[in-house]
């Protein structure tokens, strides 16, 4: 059996030896790492400005890896590393980041890898969430990068016994240009063992100087992807693993009520192991592991539970916490705003419970080794997914290392570990290491989902369209993006955590999607209401000038006003910001007289985050934002009934495929003189309500619940005026 | 459990595995040919595509039993000494991926759709591919490195 690809495999062995001495919290020591890497020389990060200058002492504590956010190493060949608890799941942070350390650091970019995702061999790091790697890890490495090449060049500054300000770092060198000599930045580490600390004080390169950052550098190890050689979590495999397979409840909240495993027990190397509630098998091969799982007998007794009927009213009626205490904006007055407005428009929105569905299902390789559990999972999450696995097996985090290989994306969808302790259980009970992959349903029914929520908004204006009051409530779905980018004197803004029936967690956006759904389509409904183009109400009521520009964009690539919509192709429009992304998205939608049939024929969508870092990555980014915003927007809902999901499969839960997928235009504008921000999410919040105003523009029919078409009724809402 | 020759990539590998097993299974779990993906089991998504005598087939679908009688390519298969076939290579000039998990079996697809139709217009890349699932959604690049291997292909690049 093939077992880790030759890329993977020096980067296995060489944290083999290190772990133990530069892991985690247990205390971290440079030198150590510093030699173990062979010399040369090694950069750190740190928040802590008093450890600025330090230099090769030895650190312990436990809060250690909480302040060291990364590391960059330049060896004696030239070849830099940089090593961070960051994942690269298809968002494209492996290229991006590699370009901005080759930038600043002034070598090529093949001459950089990035070592990401590995609890031992990377700083700590919360995860992968929240658009933040752009914004944080970004100026972390380059911060790192430019001290490097500062050391470099004192270090050819000694040699050669000149003046370091008289010196030029380019294209991994650093030259003398008036006596016409140069070194290579390995021979500048080798023999050399310096390591430093440093903060952000570091002047950076702006962004107007970037040559390799703001390029369209292709993806990294892309040849990879394209000949089926990169191994993903479930693509790993060890020497005498074993196929595990855990027995999945009858439902939700359910208790086993009887067991016969019996059978399973038959098939030769097959062994089943209960723990209370817990039964999991492994077998030599995932067909034997497969046939014992369905050969159990179990009865669960399953609690009689909540369903889609009625769900947006529980959701209003219960509360987390019992009472309201979610957090509230409050400016002005609405209570005495609102009589005095001219046009007033209240109404609710919903959006439902839906699946990140990756297509990589949840899946995990443990092997416990010398008391010390080494588990590769898919996560966005390799520290958190290490904590959980050190509290359900009372281990330290010396002995516990998760390593995450690009994964089968996760949108939000993969922050925890189910399958890395399951596989960790059935491997420590077996003594051997074991394999454990979700099946599809198994992704469906007991990964967590994007919340559902229940939005109420009520708004004011006048005549003029000068908003004057807005309230907005949203329920269970969460509180990003819930303030407006609207000027308005009045406001009331809350967000109420609601006791959701269904496991559910982060998503790609978050409630960003959901709170400009209802914004947006309000706005929209407002304009109608004030009669004003709803390009121009938003004009008016806005003065945030980033936001403005996407709007402009977006409208003037999308030849917004110049055509009228009909009753069977209509135009909407609709655009926010989060999470430091400006967003402005135009939609064209077709609607079949006869069959209701909505089909989205064009989408033009105008961004932008700041300086660019990759535009050809930020591109596919924010296509695919699109596309994925799709699903949420016409057809993708979970439904469910006591416990259970009732349609856990691709072929009962749609998602958009190739016919679903419109023009697609990306208006991206470059803003070099502002930071880069993330730009994996946003990109997805204004698809829904353009599409919703595109429909109520050629039918007069405002859609308020998400999905706006699916292809049958959800059951508890409406029979849904259209498909698609 | 029953002995199986496969012939996979043009070489015959012999296999122990139930009869019912599928080649799916076979493939990524006894050879350890990885590069072939399970995104759903049930033939829904397409990541598990291989050829079988050069057709698009779903590899969790079909028994081992069956697959012993046809040609299998999988997409370590494509690439000929060092060279990437014209549609691995359109996808990779084409930035056609984000995770890259459905790039296999995309290929593969495509591969199979330019076999019977050498310059497929948008709709009948559109409905050929309609069974591949890209979560990412990365349709429309995939769209146009189809069309770009199709171009590749009319200039005589081997496949």
């Amino acid at each position: 059996m093939n077992h880790l690809d030759n890329r993977d495999k020096p980067t296995f062995e060489f944290a083999q030896s290190i772990s133990p001495t530069r892991s985690g919290a247990s205390g971290l020591d440079r030198r150590d790492f510093l030699k173990f890497l062979g010399g040369g020389l090694l950069i750190c990060f740190s928040h802590t400005s008093a450890w600025a200058q330090e230099s090769g002492r030895a650190f312990g504590g436990h809060e250690l890896p909480k302040e060291l956010d990364a590391w960059l190493h330049i060896a004696a060949d030239g070849q830099v590393k940089v090593f961070t608890g960051k994942v690269e799941v298809g968002q494209n942070i492996r290229t991006s980041l590699a370009q901005l350390v080759a930038d600043e650091l002034r070598v090529p970019f093949d001459s950089i890898s990035m070592v990401m995702g590995d609890t031992d061999l990377t700083p700590w790091d919360m995860g992968t969430f929240g658009s933040r790697t752009t914004p944080t890890m970004g100026p972390q490495l380059r911060t790192m990068a430019a001290a490097a090449r500062q050391m470099l060049l004192e270090v050819a500054a000694e040699r050669w016994n000149v003046a370091a300000a008289s010196l030029t770092a380019a294209e991994g060198k650093v030259t003398d240009p008036q006596n016409a000599r140069s070194f290579s930045y390995g021979e500048l580490s080798r023999g050399e063992e310096l390591a430093k600390t440093v903060t952000t004080e570091q002047s950076l390169t702006s962004a107007l100087e970037w040559k390799i950052a703001g390029t369209a550098v292709p993806k990294a190890q892309g040849r990879d992807f394209v000949t089926g050689k990169h191994k993903y979590p479930s693509d790993i495999s060890l020497p005498e693993m074993m196929f595990g397979e855990v027995l999945r409840p009858d439902g939700f909240n359910a208790t086993l009520a009887s067991l016969d495993t019996s059978a399973a027990k038959k098939p030769p190397g097959v062994k089943v192991f209960r723990d209370g509630d817990f039964i999991g098998l492994v077998a030599p091969d995932a067909f034997t592991a497969q046939h014992a799982l369905s050969a159990i007998q179990a009865k669960w007794d399953v609690p009689a539970q909540p369903s889609n009927q009625g769900l947006f009213a529980y959701l209003k009626a219960n509360l987390a916490s019992g009472r309201d205490e979610g957090p509230q904006h409050v400016s002005g007055s609405v209570a005495q705003a609102m009589p005095e407005a001219d046009l007033k428009l209240e109404e609710q929105y919903t959006v439902a419970y839906i699946a990140h569905a990756p297509l990589e299902p949840r899946a995990a390789v443990a092997e416990w080794a010398d008391g010390k559990l080494t588990v590769w999972t898919g996560t966005q999450r390799p520290f958190g997914v290490r904590d959980e696995l050190m509290q359900a097996f009372k281990l330290s985090p010396t002995q516990v290392r998760v390593i995450q290989p690009d994964m089968g994306s996760g949108y939000g969808g993969k922050h925890t570990g189910e399958a890395a302790i399951e596989a960790a259980r059935l491997a420590k009970a077996a003594g051997k290491p074991v394999k454990v992959v979700w099946t599809r349903s198994d992704e469906f029914t007991w990964a967590y989902l994007r919340p559902a929520g229940l939005i109420e908004i009520k708004a004011g204006a006048r005549h003029d369209g000068t908003l004057v009051a807005w309230e907005h409530h949203n329920y269970n779905s969460g509180p990003a993006a819930i303030g407006t980018p609207y000027n308005v004197a009045n406001q009331l803004i809350q967000y109420h955590a609601s006791k959701s029936p269904l496991r559910q967690g982060s998503y790609r956006g978050l409630a960003s999607t959901a709170n400009h759904f209802a914004r947006e389509s309000h706005m929209d409904g407002m304009a109608h209401a004030v009669g004003m183009d709803p390009l121009e109400f938003r004009l008016r009521n806005l003065t945030d000038s980033r936001l403005q520009a996407v709007f402009e964009a977006s409208a003037e690539k999308f030849a917004w006003g110049r055509v009228k919509s009909t009753p069977e192709r209509g135009f909407g429009i609709a655009g926010g910001v989060d999470k430091g992304g400006y967003v402005a998205t135009c939609a064209e939608v077709e609607i079949d007289p006869a069959s209701k049939r909505v089909r989205i024929r064009r989408v033009v969508q105008a961004w932008e985050c700041g300086a660019i870092v990759n535009p050809d990555g930020l591109r596919n980014q924010l296509t695919g934002a699109i596309v994925q915003g799709i699903g949420g927007a016409l057809f993708e809902r979970i439904l469910f009934a006591n416990g259970r999901i009732l349609n856990p499969h691709f072929a009962q839960y749609r998602v958009p495929r190739f016919s679903d997928t419109p023009q697609v235009d990306i208006v991206l504008v470059d803003r070099k003189d502002l930071p880069s921000a993330g730009a994996g999410e946003t990109g997805l919040v204004g698809l829904a309500p353009a599409v919703g105003n595109a429909i109520f523009a050629a039918s007069g029919i405002r859609l308020r619940n998400m999905p706006m078409a699916p292809s049958s009724a959800v059951p508890g809402e409406p029979d849904p005026s259209f498909r698609s | 459990m029953g002995d199986f020759v496969l012939n996979v990539n043009g070489a015959q590998l012999r296999v122990s595995a139930s009869s019912e097993e599928t080649l799916l299974s076979v493939l990524r779990n006894r050879l350890n040919l990885t590069g072939t993906k399970y995104g759903c089991g049930e033939g829904q998504c397409g990541a598990c595509t291989v050829l079988l005598d050069g057709r698009s087939t779903r590899s969790c679908l079909v028994s081992v039993e069956t697959a012993a009688k046809a040609k299998i390519v999988t997409i370590e298969g494509l690439e000929q000494d060092g060279k990437l076939s014209p549609v691995q290579q359109a996808f990779l000039d084409e930035g056609a991926f984000q995770c890259g998990y459905c790039t296999s079996g995309m290929i593969l697809g495509a591969t199979s759709l330019l076999h019977e139709q050498h310059h497929p217009t948008e709709e009948q890349i559109v409905e050929g591919m309609e069974g591949h699932i890209c979560r990412c959604g990365t349709y429309p690049r995939i769209v146009e490195a189809i069309k770009r291997a199709s171009r590749l292909s009319a200039q005589g690049a081997s496949r």
